[in-house]
């Protein structure tokens, strides 16, 4: 005779269901989320009208025009375009820091009919994630890494600004003047800070110096600080009075408690090399008198000097600065040393006279240079027996292969490491646990402090850190709830669809023949799910310490 | 160029097994006992200093944040810049030592005073970049510091581990600069703990397939790329089979302390620095070529006095052993050792306590390697008035007579990234310095 169920049993029966429910639900939206794009997140809308895009495109074709002059000059054969997963990868790195995430991925493969490197750059400058990113590249450009002077300076708050007006492309000739004309309190004015880092000890005020060191080099691509302390040496042709007259420009600028402001009392002092005495420096440009303001205070003067439209070594300036965030090298070494009168190499002049033309618009600047050839041919030869040179990729024949920045290479295995994509829609929690293993890798790293693009190759700490390191450790390890290689191995419906899925989210491209036959082979040696979770943990590990995942291509 | 100087000739030779006997000896009977487990291992390079050759190697100990020379090794005290502080005598007759030197004081006659270094440097950053350098910062290129030019110069030290090492490095560690980041300074902590990473997560069958499939994967990326791009511009794949051979490497012992006894840390003063001198002496036995040891905290704006005090007593235990270690394994003579900060401090006390920075005239001590001991080289106007220090050696002139001693033609042009040929070093030899 059967009794009568207890109620203990049924909820016990209940929890079950729950949690098998669960389990199936996770399991269908696992393999969702593996193989097909995020419903809802897939908009085919390239974001400019056509007669814009054209545009762009007709301005990208004067700039292929120099580049192709000068292969021929050179006789060099230039590289073939680019797939379009690699360009999508390129643009990620520049504009978030981090690789596109198969999430990404299935969502861009899922659209039709489409320049597809311009409709991933209107998602990016949708997305806060770009804004965040680029506002701390160039933060590092105008006030460098260092925490600053207590109180009064807020760098946090100057990189939110600073996105603020990217995010809503406020023009860049507009945001350079609200920083070296700023006024206010460094927490509601949080342009101000790019005046405040500079505070020196002892009630002595901004550093007149360091401010004329910041303008001219952030903003005009002149390393004019050279000659703070004697005329200019090896061909230089700036003097002394040249720098320290720019300085006085910060002469009137001090704090009070209301914040910064402008002290007419107050003048810029300086005892020249070889005098004895301090004298008053008046304020006076180094270039192009004719073009400052009759009217206004000096900071204001020379914030209208230095983005006036004549003045081109500002367009220049920002050219030099973009091109090198997109490619990882600048047009001109250094980023911000560019001669005034040139010569100019190609490609340059044509992208300043397009940028000055649409008011400063950034966002412009970087879909033309996208458009470009340049940017969209291969790192890599398709002739074997011609490989790409050195000498090709310095007459950007090929796009260079360059070292990836610490933040970029931590934010790709965290990112890589997650099937879906991390951004500003992901659990807060998740967020800031992602910031903490980013600061923490770097600083293993090696952070690459300003914002400076130089040719150093793979050290040992750094490859002790990807190989041994509990980043690449805790990310790859058997960890079904959260980390993808598991979740890939659990999910896929067969080997070769779990070594792709790793290919794309690690890679951003599938694999060759040999490639997948190779991991394939490994993932079916597994006799179980922990040695398939493993072969899945090794796959990971190997594609995160290869050269291809460490090197911009 | 010490091409010359092979740090492995004599490997298997007579001379090798009397050397080794001889340090194996010596650490028995001057209670090195950290040594001798590690004898065999440390003692290979060691084995090749012989007299009369240039040194081979540098230890540099930074007192970051810049030591006062008024508040350390050159001491006013009868004078209003003196700011009261108490002096005691050093092995060098007439020159005396702020008190709490007593240990550096008391090896004296195996070191040199510099008096009456000058920089042109008085911010932290670049004064560093000068000091370590020999060079003021340029923004067109970076140079390499003084280790990465031992590093470049001298011929390859076969070993495992890193040959350019910096221990409890600040924000700015030793770099290769245009020589490339391979010559860069591997970077460490506290020797107390393990060298990070260099355990491998996986066990070897494990690992050796992952390295299998690397391969594979690398012979996908090399298509269509210039065959030497690794060698020349990645680095990627030599730099993961040196960590790789790090990662095996009996030598990492060299790296961590902790297997030193109680008694023998505590001579160093078993602080982090202390420990960073002692890994020091073991890396260097070791055949390291370079390594840096920072001391922070020297910075002393505000309250000056007590700020070098508590400081110097850090230094003070763990110098003076790291010169008599050097010194009872037969290593000094071999090793140049350059103690200092990036620059001096003021005369003037300020209105809290402090002093500020000064480039002009601050002190540095060298010794081993060729340097004479026991000399004083320049002096300060006890009155703080005059600028300029009597015979003033600029940092340049101590990198050319650090290069020189190592056998380097520091006059020697090298072509730049940026086209323009630089001299190893523009300074000049100081040969008052010399032994």
């Amino acid at each position: 005779m059967n009794s009568a169920p207890s109620s203990s049993s049924w909820l016990l029966r209940l929890c079950n269901a729950v949690i098998l429910a669960g389990l199936v639900a996770g399991a269908v939206w696992g393999v969702v989320e593996l193989l097909r794009p995020p419903v809802g997140k897939v908009s085919s809308e390239v974001g400019l009208p056509k007669a814009k895009l054209d545009d762009v495109l007709q301005a990208a074709q004067k700039v292929n025009a120099d580049f192709e002059q000068t292969w021929a000059q050179k006789q060099m054969q230039p590289a073939l375009k680019a797939d379009d997963l690699t360009l999508v990868r390129r643009l990620s790195l520049a504009l978030t820091g981090s690789i596109p995430s198969l999430q990404e991925i299935r969502a861009l493969e899922s659209v039709k009919d489409v320049d597809v490197a311009q409709w991933w750059l209107t998602q990016l400058f949708a997305d806060r994630r770009a804004s965040d990113y680029l506002a701390e590249r160039l933060v590092r450009v105008y006030v460098g890494i260092e925490n600053g002077p207590f109180l009064i300076y807020r760098r946090r708050r100057l990189v939110e600004w600073l996105s603020e007006a990217l995010q809503k492309n406020r023009p860049y000739d507009q945001i350079a003047r609200a920083l070296i004309d700023s006024k206010g309190v460094w927490t509601t004015s949080p342009e101000v800070n790019f005046i405040t880092v500079t505070n020196q000890m002892n009630n002595k005020g901004p550093d007149e110096t360091k401010l004329a060191a910041r303008v001219s080099r952030s903003f005009l691509g002149v390393q004019m600080d050279c000659v703070q302390c004697h005329d200019g040496k090896l061909g230089s042709t700036w003097k002394q009075t040249d720098f320290h007259k720019l300085a006085a420009y910060f002469g009137q600028t001090d704090f009070e408690l209301t914040g910064l402001r402008d002290d007419p009392k107050q003048a810029y002092k300086f005892r020249y090399l070889g005098q004895t005495e301090e004298v008053v420096v008046s304020a006076m440009v180094p270039w192009k008198p004719e073009l400052l303001p009759q009217k206004g205070g000096p900071r204001d003067r020379l914030a209208r000097w230095v983005t006036a439209k004549e003045n081109k070594a500002f367009a220049r300036t920002l050219v030099n600065r973009m091109w090198a965030l997109l490619f990882n090298r600048p047009l001109i070494t250094p980023v911000d040393d560019i001669p005034l009168e040139g010569p100019f190499p190609a490609g340059m002049e044509a992208l300043a006279d397009d940028l000055i033309a649409h008011d400063f618009d950034l966002q412009r600047l970087i879909r033309v240079i996208v458009a470009t050839r340049v940017f969209q041919q291969s790192s890599q030869s398709a002739d074997a027996a011609h490989p790409v040179t050195d000498e090709m990729e310095k007459a950007w024949a090929a796009f260079p292969v360059t070292r990836l920045r610490p933040e970029q290479m931590a934010g790709s295995v965290i990112q890589a490491s997650s099937l879906s994509t991390i951004d500003a829609e992901t659990h807060v929690l998740l967020r800031i646990k992602r910031d903490l293993d980013v600061d923490n890798f770097v600083k293993r790293y090696g952070d690459s402090g300003e914002d400076t693009f130089d040719d150093a190759g793979g050290t040992i700490p750094q490859r002790l850190l990807l190989m041994n390191g509990n980043m690449i450790t805790e990310n790859t390890k058997n960890n079904p709830l959260v980390n993808a290689s598991t979740r890939i191995g659990m999910l896929a419906p067969d080997n070769a669809t779990a070594v792709e899925a790793a290919y794309l989210a690690v890679f951003t491209r599938r694999p060759t023949a040999t490639e997948a036959d190779h991991f394939a082979n490994l993932l079916a040696t597994a006799k179980n799910n922990n040695s398939r979770s493993n072969a899945m943990s090794d796959l990971y590990w190997t594609l995160m310490n290869a050269t291809e995942f460490s090197w911009n291509h | 160029m010490n091409s010359s100087h092979d740090p492995h000739c004599g490997c298997n030779s007579r001379d090798h097994i009397n050397r080794r006997s001889l340090l194996k000896g010596a650490a028995g009977i001057t209670g090195l006992s950290w040594l001798t487990p590690l004898g065999d291992l440390l003692a290979v390079e060691a084995e090749t200093a012989l007299k009369g050759k240039p040194a081979r190697s540098v230890i540099l100990l930074w007192l970051g944040g810049a030591a006062s020379q008024l508040d350390t090794f050159d001491p006013h005290p009868t004078t209003k810049i003196g700011g009261g502080v108490k002096t005691i005598p050093t092995a060098i007759k007439g020159v005396d030592f702020v008190t709490g030197l007593e240990q550096t004081a008391s090896v004296m006659q195996d070191v040199s005073l510099i008096r009456s270094m000058v920089s042109k440097e008085g911010d932290h950053e670049r004064a560093f970049y000068n000091i370590k350098t020999g060079y003021r910062p340029d923004p067109t290129l970076i140079h390499p510091s003084i280790g990465a030019i031992v590093c470049h110069e001298l011929s390859e030290a076969k070993i495992e581990i890193p040959t350019h090492v910096s221990i409890l490095p600040n924000q700015w560690p030793a770099r290769g600069g245009f020589f490339g980041a391979q010559f860069d300074a591997f970077q460490m902590y506290d020797p107390k703990y393990p060298v990070p990473d260099v355990k491998a997560r996986v066990e070897d069958k494990r690992m050796d397939r992952r390295l299998e499939s690397l391969s594979v994967v690398e012979r996908v990326f090399a298509q269509g790329r210039a065959p030497d791009m690794d060698q020349t511009k990645t680095l990627h794949q030599i730099s993961m089979q040196r960590a790789r051979s790090m990662m095996t490497s009996d030598q990492l012992k060299a790296f961590n302390v902790s297997d030193v006894p109680a008694k023998e840390l505590a001579a160093y003063g078993d602080t982090p620095f202390g420990r960073g001198c002692l890994a020091a002496v073991r890396l260097i036995q070791a055949g390291v070529r370079c390594v840096e040891v920072t001391l922070n905290g020297w910075d002393t704006h505000a309250n000056n006095f007590e700020g070098q005090a508590t400081q110097v007593k850090i230094l003070d235990a763990a110098y003076a052993s790291l010169i008599r270690d050097l010194k009872r394994l037969g290593l000094l003579e071999s090793t140049i050792v350059v103690c200092g900060g990036e620059f001096g401090r003021t005369p003037k006390i300020n209105n809290v306590g402090g002093r500020d920075h000064r480039p002009h005239a601050f002190s540095m001590l060298v010794a081993g390697g060729g340097f004479a001991g026991g000399r004083v080289i320049g002096s300060t106007d006890p009155e703080g008035v005059k600028k300029e220090p009597e015979k003033p050696v600029f940092v340049e002139d101590l990198h050319a007579t650090v290069q020189d001693l190592l056998g380097i033609d520091y006059s020697r042009e090298v072509m730049t990234p940026i086209g323009r040929p630089m001299a190893l070093s523009k300074g000049d030899v100081v040969e008052e310095l010399k032994a």
